[in-house]
């Protein structure tokens, strides 16, 4: 028998996960440059289109179903997810249905791999990327997935989850490891195969439409209580704190990124303001089930000025990680999962762990760095693999002249914007065998 | 006949078109423009980042005059758009050879 209170808050933070995805999309979109933002907003856009059914084929399943050997990986006993609409999963009086829980996973898989886009901004065709998407998510999300979400016996009594949750026992409510850390990793790689936009970091790039980063940011804000709140799988006082912690630890790292840059830079900018709301969301990701709101406010703080220094790094290793997914999402997912082994407490969680500020030693400290090194090891070694052979198999790189002319042109045919008054030429229309060449009409 | 045009701060025009509108003018045609004269460009910061803006925004104002009205207008787009601080930009005026209204083929001043 199912909860119901339970699944009407799931399934309305899957929605609000899903909404992340066009929140990301105007985040990206609004920081790169006016001929690129349609290929940014697609290639962000399409991973709900590809990654929703990798994840009906075999994606829930790889990731959920029961164990087949070491806390590694699932079995694909559910591919398909057929048969499946009257089973539940969670503990005995919180039961929700599969279907449920498998749309608020699949939720998570978008936005992680959706949050790469930042790595190869302006620069990526699109059915390569497409092919990447699901190489990605089949051979980095789904593993690291079960290693860390899959509980044992959430899905049934006796079934085996991951080996991280269940053997390591570290720390992590929503994805510290599984898409922040992860998705930082993975752009490094990523960025590092597609290589540089012609020009950086000589020419200036800048931002072209900072509301619509401010936006996106908001929606980001908003969709994240889905993601951290709904984490607890059930309307309860855990997902009460999981929800107070996300929007604290966001308000904290807003100021803390504006402090930094009005001492370094003079200035506190907008861009700032909605990079720190990210950054801070991303440091509590891992915690926010398991600290006070007090604590949240010290790891948002701290993720908003580690993240905002953190930004420099890509111009020492010469990565174009263009819209910083490394210093945003990989070091506020590191910083919020260390932080974990101070802060966490069992007073906010009894199924949770006492830090070392609450007596708990240095025990789950270790825990928390041992699962962070293992998600950014095994996502930066297997990301590089299968970028490496996306791009050496099907090119994943633009042309010189479609990335100087504009992707959006070149991949799509489209311009987001009528900026100069055109001439309307007669064009073809859908199924129409002749077209107008240039200049035909004289 | 003269075209009078003047490249100034954005702001300045709605000024500059209520104090030629005062003169009698009947008419302008404003252009977004960028450009940069002893100001030189600016400087903006994006995450950290430092870019010079080399271009900066600017309005571009053109007015096709009588030649007895360019002093006179020359002196309001002035008082109209200077703040005395560098950036407030350039007024020239031109010669013109024809002008011709579209709509009914008038021709030099009739055309204003």
């Amino acid at each position: 028998m199912v909860d119901t209170g339970d699944t009407a808050w799931l399934l309305g933070s899957a929605a609000l996960v899903m909404f992340m995805t066009p929140g990301l999309a105007l985040f990206y979109g609004g920081m790169v440059r006016a001929k690129s933002v349609l290929n940014v907003m697609m290639l962000t856009f399409v991973c709900l289109a590809v990654v929703g059914v990798v994840w009906l084929l075999y994606g829930y399943s790889l990731a959920f179903g029961n164990d087949v050997m070491g806390g590694l990986i699932g079995n694909l006993r559910q591919a398909g997810l057929h048969g499946l609409a009257d089973t539940t999963v969670g503990p005995e009086g919180h039961r929700v249905p599969l279907f449920a829980f498998a749309a608020f996973q699949l939720m998570f898989a978008v936005i992680t791999v959706a949050l790469l886009v930042g790595a190869v901004a302006e620069r990526a065709r699109f059915w390569p990327w497409l092919v990447f998407v699901v190489a990605w998510v089949t051979l980095v999300y789904v593993p690291l997935a079960h290693w860390v979400f899959a509980f044992d016996g959430f899905a049934g009594a006796g079934t085996v989850g991951g080996w991280i949750a269940n053997r390591l026992h570290a720390l992590d409510f929503a994805g510290g490891t599984v898409v922040e850390i992860n998705s930082g990793a993975a752009a490094l790689a990523l960025a590092g195969v597609i290589g540089r936009r012609e020009g950086w970091p000589r020419q200036p790039m800048r931002p072209h439409n900072l509301p619509f980063v401010m936006f996106g940011a908001g929606l980001l804000w908003f969709g994240w209580f889905g993601f951290n709140a709904g984490s607890a799988l059930g309307a309860s006082n855990l997902a009460a704190t999981s929800f107070l912690n996300t929007t604290t630890a966001a308000a904290t790292a807003v100021v803390g990124w504006l402090l930094v840059e009005q001492f370094r830079d003079g200035t506190p900018t907008t861009l700032g303001a909605a990079s720190g709301a990210v950054a801070g969301l991303v440091g509590i990701t891992p915690g926010c089930g398991y600290v006070e709101p007090l604590g949240a406010a010290v790891i948002g703080l701290a993720a908003g000025v580690v993240c905002s220094l953190a930004v420099g790094l890509k111009y020492r290793m010469g990565v174009d990680d263009s819209l910083d997914v490394l210093a945003v999402h990989g070091m506020g997912g590191l910083v919020g999962m260390l932080l974990i082994g101070l802060f966490a407490t069992t007073g906010a969680n009894a199924a949770g762990a006492n830090g070392l500020l609450y007596g708990g030693g240095l025990d789950q400290l270790w825990r928390q760095a041992v699962a962070a090194a293992v998600a950014l090891a095994y996502s930066l070694v297997v990301t590089l693999a299968v970028a490496w052979l996306v791009d050496r198999t099907l090119g994943l790189r633009a042309s010189r002249e479609a990335e100087s002319e504009g992707i959006d042109e070149a991949e799509h045919a489209e311009s987001a914007y009528e900026l100069a008054i055109q001439p309307s030429r007669r064009t073809s229309i859908a199924g129409a065998t002749t077209r107008t060449i240039e200049g035909s009409e004289r | 006949m003269k075209l009078l045009t003047a490249v100034v701060r954005p702001h300045a025009v709605e000024e500059i078109r209520a104090a030629l509108q005062a003169l009698g003018v009947l008419g302008m045609t404003v252009t977004q423009a960028h450009g940069y004269g002893r100001q030189r460009g600016h400087t903006e910061v994006y995450r950290g980042a430092e870019y010079t803006v080399d271009f900066v925004p600017k309005a571009r104002v053109e007015v096709l005059l009588d030649d007895d009205m360019v002093d006179r207008a020359v002196d309001a787009v002035l008082v109209a758009c200077r703040t005395g601080r560098i950036g407030d930009g350039k007024v020239w005026v031109s010669s013109v050879d024809a002008v011709v209204r579209v709509r009914t083929g008038e021709r030099g001043s009739d055309a204003l």
